[in-house]
């Protein structure tokens, strides 16, 4: 049983969460550029004299598959590593994994993390 | 040593005098001045391309490239002749087609023309950031035909040319009314009757920022343009006389800086933000404002008429924005208004003609009266000649070419090669990491009509 650990948090927290997972032996992860909103909302600026509001601010997407009972301390880690208090911090969430395979030598599920 | 030069010149051989050597100094000076302002083609292309979005870069780029070839090539066989042939009434020039006549005192025509057709391609560039992003490029093409072998040189008659402006005492020393004003009136014309861009205008009717995609670009190109004015005031000399072009640089660079800071501030205190861009168009709308009366005004009084032009484009483009007159890069406002600034500020502090040096109300009335013609003879006609393409070739392109980009509807390929997604792409390449967001959604993406 594996699990899929999903978190969007600000771009600038990504070194630290590589940090901690890879301090405790995540051996993986991937990372995608997303827009998104959530409790913040966006903000309005001016250009030019007009203005505009910034409603989707840059997010990175982390995600990383973990053995099912590592996933509680992953999650721990990553909310440790990108928590600043401040609102915009992001969110992780988890999804259990139906199978994983490792395409080079098609190892299965757990053997594959 | 004298064989040498007769050699070197043989136009010039008969005798070396200390007028042919000046004459010489003459020539060469003034041929400097005209590439300074030619290469401001590049700070117009770089400016504009900035203030709008990457989906239209390549056409704005064409649009700058091609307005400067037909202005060179039709200034050269009517304009010219419209310009600074014999007059006609004092309204236009007839004579000197094909560039058969001209010329000036110690100047050649060939050095002549290539000064005064820079200025032409100035006056018709102006008006491709005004209509950025919406318009047909075929109709653009024919509008910078028309203004640089018609409209600017009849501008250009009633004035340089010795037409009826400057029998009444117009004065316009470089052109803030000639030229920037002419390009800022046929500028707000254009994007009249063009109407705004899609998104410019929310629902609630409220002016919407779309900012433009590249601020380096635009303040590179605010940058060279200042260096090309250099060319543009100094130039207007018209010889190689080092006080009086001394005093049009220092008035020009006291200028330029007086409307940065002026727009600067103003938009700080208004916005809560120095804004990067309007601290450029007040840059130029120092430049522009100078332009009139380099020679005139005194050091620090140029700096103050710098700055008053400063604070006019940041009103004045706040002002368009809410008439629904849609100028993406500021053209009309610095080219447009502050030419006219520029024009009243010579009746107001020429030395000793203006109103506050002593001169009485004679040149200012002159001024009033060329501002006033200038706009109404420019507005008038490209009105015609814009509601003309209208009704022939169109003006503006279909909305799903407006919302996809022009650079592919108008010229075959985006301007940024990484945008286009076709045939085999080579595999590990990061678009992601490219930082040019050539297809990007417009952070204010509602569609408004």
């Amino acid at each position: 049983m594996t699990t899929l650990v999903t978190a969007v948090i600000r771009p600038h927290a990504l070194d630290p969460v590589k940090a901690a997972l890879t301090a405790m032996g995540v051996n993986g992860l991937t990372v995608t550029e997303v827009r998104g909103f959530g409790r913040q909302g966006g903000h309005t600026e001016t250009y030019r004299g007009a203005e505009y509001t910034v409603d989707l601010l840059p997010k990175l997407k982390v995600e990383v598959v973990v053995a099912g009972d590592e996933a509680a301390g992953v999650v721990d880690a990553i909310a440790d590593a990108a928590r600043t208090d401040r609102i915009g911090d992001g969110k992780i969430w988890t999804t259990p994994v139906a199978s994983l395979t490792r395409i080079r030598t098609g190892e299965r599920d757990a053997a594959a993390v | 040593m004298a064989v040498v030069v007769a050699f070197a010149n043989p136009a010039w051989a008969q005798e070396v005098t200390v007028e042919s050597v000046q004459a010489n100094l003459d020539n060469v000076f003034l041929m400097i001045c005209a590439v300074l302002v030619f290469f401001m083609q590049a700070g117009f292309a770089f400016v504009e391309a900035g203030l709008t979005r990457g989906k239209n870069v390549g056409n704005i780029m064409m649009k700058n490239l091609m307005d400067m070839a037909i202005a060179v090539v039709a200034f050269g066989a009517v304009g010219w002749a419209f310009a600074y042939g014999d007059t006609v009434g004092s309204f236009i020039g007839g004579s000197g087609w094909f560039l058969s006549t001209g010329g000036f005192d110690n100047v050649t025509k060939e050095v002549d023309f290539f000064f005064q057709v820079a200025f032409a391609a100035t006056a018709a560039t102006i008006v491709s950031g005004a209509m950025a992003e919406r318009t047909k490029f075929k109709a653009y093409a024919v509008y910078s035909l028309v203004l640089s072998a018609v409209i600017y040189p009849i501008v250009v008659h009633w004035t340089w040319g010795g037409g009826w402006l400057s029998e009444l005492g117009y004065v316009d020393f470089a052109g803030s009314g000639i030229v920037h004003m002419t390009g800022g009136v046929a500028a707000a014309v254009g994007a009249a009757i063009l109407g705004p861009r899609i998104g410019k205008y929310g629902p609630d009717g409220k002016p919407r920022a779309i900012p433009g995609h590249s601020m380096p670009f635009a303040i590179i190109g605010c940058m060279i343009l200042f260096v090309g004015w250099f060319g543009f005031n100094p130039g207007s000399v018209l010889a190689a006389e080092g006080a009086a072009v001394g005093v049009a640089a220092l008035s020009t660079a006291m200028a330029a800086a007086g409307g940065a800071l002026a727009a600067a501030a103003v938009s700080w205190i208004r916005g809560g933000k120095p804004d990067v861009a309007m601290a450029g168009n007040g840059l130029l709308a120092g430049l522009v404002a100078i332009t009139a009366g380099p020679d005139v005004i005194t050091t620090f009084g140029a700096a103050l008429v710098g700055a008053v032009g400063g604070v006019i484009v940041v009103g004045s483009v706040w002002l368009f924005d809410r008439v629904r007159i849609d100028d993406p890069v500021g053209a009309v406002s610095v080219h447009g208004t502050v030419g006219a600034w520029g024009v009243l500020a010579v009746g107001l502090f020429a030395a000793e003609d203006g109103l506050f040096t002593g001169g009485g109300f004679d040149l200012l009335w002159a001024q009033i009266v060329g501002v006033v013609a200038i706009t109404a003879f420019v507005g008038v006609a490209m009105t015609l000649v814009f509601l003309g393409i209208k009704h022939t070739i169109g003006l503006r392109v279909s909305e799903t070419e407006e919302v996809e980009g022009l650079d592919v509807h108008e010229h075959g390929y985006p301007g940024y090669g990484e945008a286009i997604h076709v045939g085999a792409a080579p595999s590990g390449s990061s678009p992601a990491a490219t930082g040019v967001p050539a297809q990007a959604p417009s952070p204010s993406p509602a569609v408004g009509k």
